[in-house]
């Protein structure tokens, strides 16, 4: 089965943000691979320890993402294709990215059973380009899936729908986006640590592939990135805890008004 | 310039959600006094002209086919291509939904369309829609635009934009469209639906959200929260280190992993406050913590606090409400 997954590097969730001249501060962040996305490479390495065949890794980004492209060989992928945008100096967004990666599974003449991506980034955070890329390729997908089977090229998906649950059929090939819950995403062994050193990771342009730079361009702008207002740390209640209840129960009612 | 703007109306379980009505109050705002055309997919379409002509529908779109009284990607693609390409609009809104996340970026691509996801206030600047999004689940915002001659899209977080009062004396005229569905491109079968959601009160939209962290120490830990959630109409969540160990479903989480909240009313009980916790629900309007350590961070966050047990604090915290809301 070839296999195919779509990782973006983020910031750790655990770092703060920070903002100079308009953009968000990546001097000195710990940068991983997106959570969802990591749910999505444990699942491809399951699916190729049930069924062989060869997990590829795809990436958009700079220098920095080869790191987490190498811990994701460490944990058993086979291959990765990088797309390095480190010198690309245009504007990217979702409607880009996805043109970018379908135009690289071409160039690259990457075969594909199955792909897999996180639901969502932690950064961005618009769950687009999953499903987008699906759409490109003439595919379906099933997004926020929490467990997947499959069988010959049959398969069957349990997703996430807001808290509820809907078991869904549907055939190979096909993309589907990882929720919470579909994993525990294992940790590199120095083994696999080791091997991923070794382990394939092909560089692609974005001058290399076939497609006009218009296509990719972004269809949307950024015009501004802010912090929230600094919240004022609020008001410790004090005395007895029955009181400290009837007054946050007042509180709640006429300075709060929101019972 | 007066525009004509398309809401695709969230519905689920065949009613309309509240964010239709955001999505209709954005829509007027950017139409300039254009025309706001809702769409409303499944065989009880129909039933939803006049509530969404009272919230600002000035003509509403409707596909009874009973193909889409569920939902699934392909049907719901095929049948708002086909709504987009018979209204054409200059501008789309949907919920940033299960429904409105997964159809919206697959249409995007389709039709070559620029897409802002998770919208959470609109704006006009200088004749020009201006967004703004939260990215790092809140811990900053961004402000976008569609660059000149993109057609407008962009998916509405719930309970964000507010809806307008509804106006009775208003209507729309209907129109009826029929998708002949390839059923090829009907890719994928929904087996079964397995209700897990609390009593309906879905975590992004509920007005009120009790939330639980390893304070609750155990499954049954959650029970006052859920009776307390209860009485207030609201939903039951939690932290990341709840659902790790166990006390409850992925589902319920909130943070950066997990699911962004920003209800009126917020109640953590038992919660610490990590930067992944408070990235998901620093931006509800009321916050009260309710935790033993006073040096907890979820205080730094919290309108109101109350250093103490939650398995005491909670309880009490019910009855008294209970006493302030029986006079309603």
């Amino acid at each position: 089965m070839n296999i195919l997954v779509c990782l973006k590097q983020t910031f750790d969730t655990e770092e703060r943000i920070t903002i100079e001249n308009g953009v968000v501060v990546e001097d000195g962040a710990v940068f991983v691979i997106n959570p969802y996305d990591e749910y999505a490479v444990e699942e491809g390495i399951k699916l190729k320890e049930e069924h062989g065949g060869e997990v590829t890794i795809l990436t958009v980004g700079p220098e920095r993402v080869e790191a987490s492209m190498r811990k994701a060989l460490a944990m058993g992928a086979d291959k990765g294709v990088w797309i390095n945008t480190e010198d690309f100096d245009g504007d990217l967004d979702e409607h880009s990215i996805a043109k970018i990666i379908k135009a690289t599974i071409e160039e690259q003449e990457l075969e594909f059973d199955i792909i897999l991506a996180g639901a969502m980034a932690v950064d961005d955070g618009s769950a687009q380009v999953g499903p987008r890329l699906a759409e490109l390729l003439n595919i379906p997908h099933i997004s926020t899936i929490t467990k997947i089977t499959v069988d010959g090229g049959n398969v069957v998906v349990e997703k996430d729908v807001e808290g509820d649950m809907e078991v869904i059929e549907s055939k190979l090939p096909l993309l589907v986006t990882a929720q919470q819950g579909l994993n525990e995403p294992r940790y590199p062994s120095l083994q696999g640590i080791m091997k991923a050193k070794k382990k394939p990771l092909e560089e692609v342009e974005i001058d290399d592939l076939d497609i006009e730079e218009e296509e990719i361009e972004a269809k949307t702008k950024v015009l501004e990135i802010y912090l929230p207002p600094k919240k004022d740390a609020g008001k410790i209640l004090q005395g007895e805890l029955a009181d400290q209840v009837t007054e946050l129960v007042q509180l709640l009612k006429s300075e709060a008004k929101v019972i | 310039m007066s525009k004509k703007i398309l809401v695709l109306a969230d519905v689920r379980e065949g009613k309309l959600r509240n964010v239709a009505f955001e999505s209709l109050a954005a829509a007027r705002l950017a139409s300039e006094g254009g025309t706001v055309v809702a769409a409303v997919l499944g065989s009880f379409a129909k039933d939803h002209v006049d509530v969404l002509a009272h919230h600002g529908a000035d003509e509403v779109v409707v596909v009874t086919d009973s193909k889409l009284d569920q939902y699934t990607t392909d049907a719901y693609f095929q049948a708002v291509k086909k709504i987009i390409e018979t209204v054409e609009p200059q501008a789309i809104f949907t919920g940033h939904t299960a429904v409105g996340k997964d159809v919206s970026p697959r249409i995007a691509a389709r039709l070559g369309f620029g897409l802002i996801s998770d919208v959470t206030a609109l704006e006009e600047v200088d004749g020009k829609l201006v967004f703004t999004r939260p990215i790092y689940a809140g811990k900053a915002f961004v402000k976008k635009a569609f660059k000149e001659d993109e057609t407008v899209f962009a998916t509405l977080r719930p309970n964000n934009i507010v809806a307008l009062d509804a106006d009775t004396a208003r209507t729309a005229t209907v129109t009826e469209v029929s998708v002949d569905f390839d059923p090829t491109l009907l890719r994928t079968i929904i087996k079964q639906v397995v209700k897990k959601a609390t009593d309906g009160v879905d975590l992004s939209e509920a007005r009120v959200v009790v939330s639980g962290g390893r304070g609750v120490k155990s499954e049954d830990g959650f029970a006052p929260l859920k009776e307390l959630a209860d009485l207030l109409g609201g939903a039951v969540g939690a932290s990341r280190g709840a659902c790790d160990s166990g006390y409850c479903d992925y589902a319920l989480q909130i943070g950066q992993t997990g699911k962004v909240v920003t209800p009126d009313l917020y109640i953590a009980a038992g919660i610490s406050g990590a930067i992944q916790h408070l990235a998901g629900m620093s931006a509800s309007k009321t916050i009260v913590a309710i935790n033993k350590d006073p040096e907890a961070p979820i205080f730094q966050v919290a309108d109101y606090g109350i250093v103490g047990d939650l398995f005491v604090v909670v309880p009490m915290l019910t009855e008294e409400l209970k006493k302030v809301l029986v006079g309603k």
